[in-house]
């Protein structure tokens, strides 16, 4: 049937539904809903790690099978360095640049690499904005409940508590830095409620939160001749006689050269794993989200936390095609957006967190009670223009001009139209342990951002990926430049990956495939 | 640039059958489910020919630009970056079958069709002005001495017919040349630096860059400072929530779990 015919139940039913409220899920209720749709527990795309730090933990199969994938490096390679500084910084999005401005601006010799251009990233997608408690009814206190009772109990508490206290001062520097964020009238920030939070705090900039930062943290790298080194994907770390980490080796995707650098301390800001597509899921993550971080610190010997957890969002698109797995932000569901199953009722609060949102929508399709489009796809309504009713016309214009543009390029007007949207992979909620400094339990390798684990538990909550970038990312610089003065440049060696293979031998090499992935094969082979 | 976007999203429905994805190779395990409700007929997709940088190729009717690079066997490692239509890696120019005009978009967000000629744009040598945004004397002022090409356009609006976010980029630049900053930090939020605006500029300014400059001035010296933020962060230092910090740092498991429950 035609989209536009399917879509009609969805403006016959507005006014009906404008009537109800629907309450949230009991915490029985809702975990009986998430154990049986959510696909963290589909059991049979989990398998135990055959060796290493996470030994017999149980991840998912794309994971693990990297996480055991061998290095492009040989036991014997030439490690004479082509740089030498104090810190390295590798990954351009939003942890890497604070990390590497914080850095510099304590006085350490940094380098920043990345495999793509400087900046490209989850980071400058990121819509719905940034969690930080700056409304006088809110206080960190209430910031710290929330994400741990959005992440299931499960977060760490001393890196949930850092990054709570540090918020504000965050917000401060991005405002120095000449980031605009949305106002109140009185001058203060204008903060949005987002779902999981009792409170209203999210700061935005329009829903162009993650591009207007990255914008102004790209432009500040520049300005301070940060070292750059760009379209060079980390393809092994390097450790000294002790095993602390003490460099990286990359691989120029311009001439194939190996570069190796040098540092004193390294920080991995490699982001997620989006690009792996777990379960078959679509993505709304970048090119280069190939969880690269994790089979590099986990070939140094560095724990990872959480790794059996993802999120997948509950608002990825499903039509038309050339959208699918994009996001279609929260903050339309934060404004009084409705879900809407195919029989034009509501079924959840779409206000809840994003697992149990999640869950509901597969719940809504494996129930029959989804909507498929031309190509086979299924999803549910999101009701778009309901915003308009609501708040008067021209509220989605105003709003989400991001998410409206996005879909007129494709002659699609979300303000007159509902959207189709199926859970798409997200965030990895998990990643390689690190303390309070981002530091892993490999002296000298940090690791901030989407990469490290622990702090979000077993469900992000919306809105604290921004602060978390930027809180453990200055974290990061500010701890490894601190060192940088008192301490000397280790050794250059690859023995971590002599005893890593042993390893693998003595549990017969099963993977079979070179990791990091670096990028996604999506090249196709033959025609 | 405006009359290419009415396209009607029919045109594009006939698209990639579910068990064959070209591009990722993946089934949609996710979505194998029984639909009830409706059912409609999985299509086969039409295939058009194309010019992908001078060379003629068939592909899928309706997928993006960027997939009918990887769908044609081309690696791509520069021209390719959030895939979501934000950070501007993908800039492309294009042509329409029989048009003349060559157009810009973002090769992940503008689907394929039939005749279509497109290449990849490479990265240009834009200049990029150096400052400390803290302390600028009179950011104003200093637009002149950082892009003192900004007041030298010439009007031909060939930047905003280059723009694939629609801003009216030549609007902007004089705007900041005039001196209404507030002004080019609206009109810019949408800006994906994709730097489209900078090689068909006869006066060689960069117009991206400028707006950048003017945004952040904008941003760090011409809003009003937020007060309240100011007395959070001083709470915080002063120690205003250690009580409740203490008790709440102080619960089990359970008593944790049942005062969170309480939120709302």
């Amino acid at each position: 049937m035609d989209i536009h015919a399917l879509q009609q139940i969805v403006h016959k039913t507005r006014d009906a539904r404008r009537k109800q409220t629907i309450p949230k899920f009991s915490p029985a209720d809702r975990d009986q809903l998430i154990h049986k749709y959510h696909p963290d527990y589909r059991a049979s795309a989990y398998r135990p790690i055959r060796f290493g730090p996470n030994i017999d933990e149980k991840t998912v199969v794309e994971l693990a099978t990297l996480l055991e994938g061998d290095s492009l490096i040989q036991d014997d390679a030439d490690l004479t360095p082509d740089y030498t500084t104090d810190v390295l910084v590798i990954g351009g999005g939003g942890a890497g640049c604070a990390a590497a401005l914080h850095a510099h601006g304590a006085g350490a010799k940094v380098m920043l690499a990345t495999k793509l251009r400087l900046g490209d990233s989850n980071s400058v997608m990121a819509q719905g904005g940034m969690q930080i408690s700056v409304a006088p009814e809110d206080s960190p206190v209430t910031h710290f409940l929330d994400t741990l009772k959005g992440g299931h109990m499960h977060n760490d508490h001393d890196l949930l508590k850092t990054m709570v206290d540090d918020g504000p001062a965050i917000a401060k520097w991005l405002i120095e830095l000449g980031v605009l964020f949305d106002r109140q009238a009185d001058g203060n920030l204008h903060v949005k409620k987002g779902g999981g939070s009792s409170k209203p705090r999210l700061l935005t900039c329009s829903d162009y939160t993650g591009l207007e930062i990255m914008r102004v943290l790209k432009d500040e790298v520049l300005n301070q001749k940060i070292q750059l080194l760009e379209f060079c994907a980390a393809v092994e770390l390097l450790s000294d006689e002790n095993g602390q980490c003490s460099g990286a080796i990359f691989k120029d995707l311009d001439n194939h050269r190996y570069v190796v650098v040098a540092a004193k301390s390294v920080i991995l800001a490699t982001g997620g794993i989006g690009r792996l597509h777990i379960q078959g899921f679509p993505t709304s993550n970048h090119y280069g989200a190939t969880g690269d971080g994790l089979c590099l610190s986990y070939r140094m010997g560095a724990k990872l936390a959480h790794i059996d957890t993802f999120q997948y969002h509950p608002s990825g698109a499903v039509f038309p095609e050339q959208l699918v797995g994009q996001l279609v932000t929260e903050g339309i569901r934060s404004e009084g957006g409705h879900l809407v199953n195919a029989k034009g009722e509501r079924f959840v609060n779409e206000l809840d967190t994003r697992d149990v949102v999640s869950s509901s929508i597969i719940r809504e399709c494996e129930e029959g009670r989804g909507i498929r489009t031309m190509s086979g796809r299924v999803g549910v309504w999101l009701d778009t223009p309901l915003l308009d009713v609501e708040h008067g016309p021209g509220t989605v214009e105003k709003h989400f001009p991001a998410m409206l543009m996005q879909f007129d390029r494709f002659g699609i007007d979300i303000s007159k139209d509902p959207v189709l949207i199926y859970p798409t992979l997200h965030y990895q909620n998990g990643g390689v342990k690190i303390d309070t400094n981002s530091e892993t339990n490999v002296k000298n390798l940090f690791v901030a951002g989407e990469a490290s684990g622990g702090l979000h538990g077993r469900n992000r909550l919306m809105g604290n990926s921004l602060l978390d970038l930027m809180v453990f990312g200055k974290r990061s610089g500010l701890t490894a430049a601190g060192r940088a003065g008192s301490m000397k440049q280790g050794k250059l060696t690859v023995k971590h990956l002599q005893r890593f293979r042993a390893d693998a031998k003595k549990h017969g090499n099963l993977s079979n495939v070179i990791s990091p992935m670096v990028l996604p094969a999506y090249t196709r082979k033959e025609s | 640039m405006s009359a290419q976007r009415g396209v009607r999203n029919e045109r594009f429905s006939l698209t990639l059958p579910l068990t064959l994805h070209p591009l990722t190779g993946l089934r949609n395990m996710a979505q194998e489910d029984t639909n009830v409700i409706d059912q409609p007929e999985v299509m086969k997709p039409r295939m058009v020919s194309i010019e992908i940088s001078g060379k003629k190729y068939d592909v899928p009717e309706g997928i993006t630009v960027i997939k009918a690079l990887w769908y044609t066997g081309q690696e791509v490692v520069r021209g390719a970056g959030c895939l979501g239509g934000f950070c501007g890696a993908c800039a492309t120019y294009y042509r329409i079958k029989d048009d003349p005009k060559v157009r810009t978009c973002l090769a992940c967000q503008m689907a394929v069709q039939d005749g279509m000629s497109f290449t990849i744009m490479p990265p240009f040598p834009a200049r990029k002005a150096t400052y400390d945004i803290q302390t600028l004397n009179d950011p104003k002022q200093d637009l002149f001495n950082l892009y003192p090409e900004a007041p030298l356009c010439r009007n031909c609006n060939a930047c905003t017919e280059a723009c694939p976010q629609k801003i009216d980029v030549r609007e902007g630049v004089w705007k900041a040349v005039f001196g209404d900053f507030k002004s080019v930090s609206e009109m810019f939020m949408d800006c994906v630096m994709c730097g489209m605006c900078t090689p068909v500029c006869i006066a060689d300014i960069a117009p991206n860059l400028v707006a950048l400059y003017v945004s952040r001035a904008q941003g760090a010296h011409f809003t009003e400072k937020p007060l309240g933020l100011d007395v959070r962060i001083k709470e915080i230092q002063d120690g205003r929530f250690n009580d409740e910090w203490k008790k709440v740092l102080a619960m089990n498991e359970k008593d944790l779990a049942a005062h969170c429950a309480t939120l709302k």
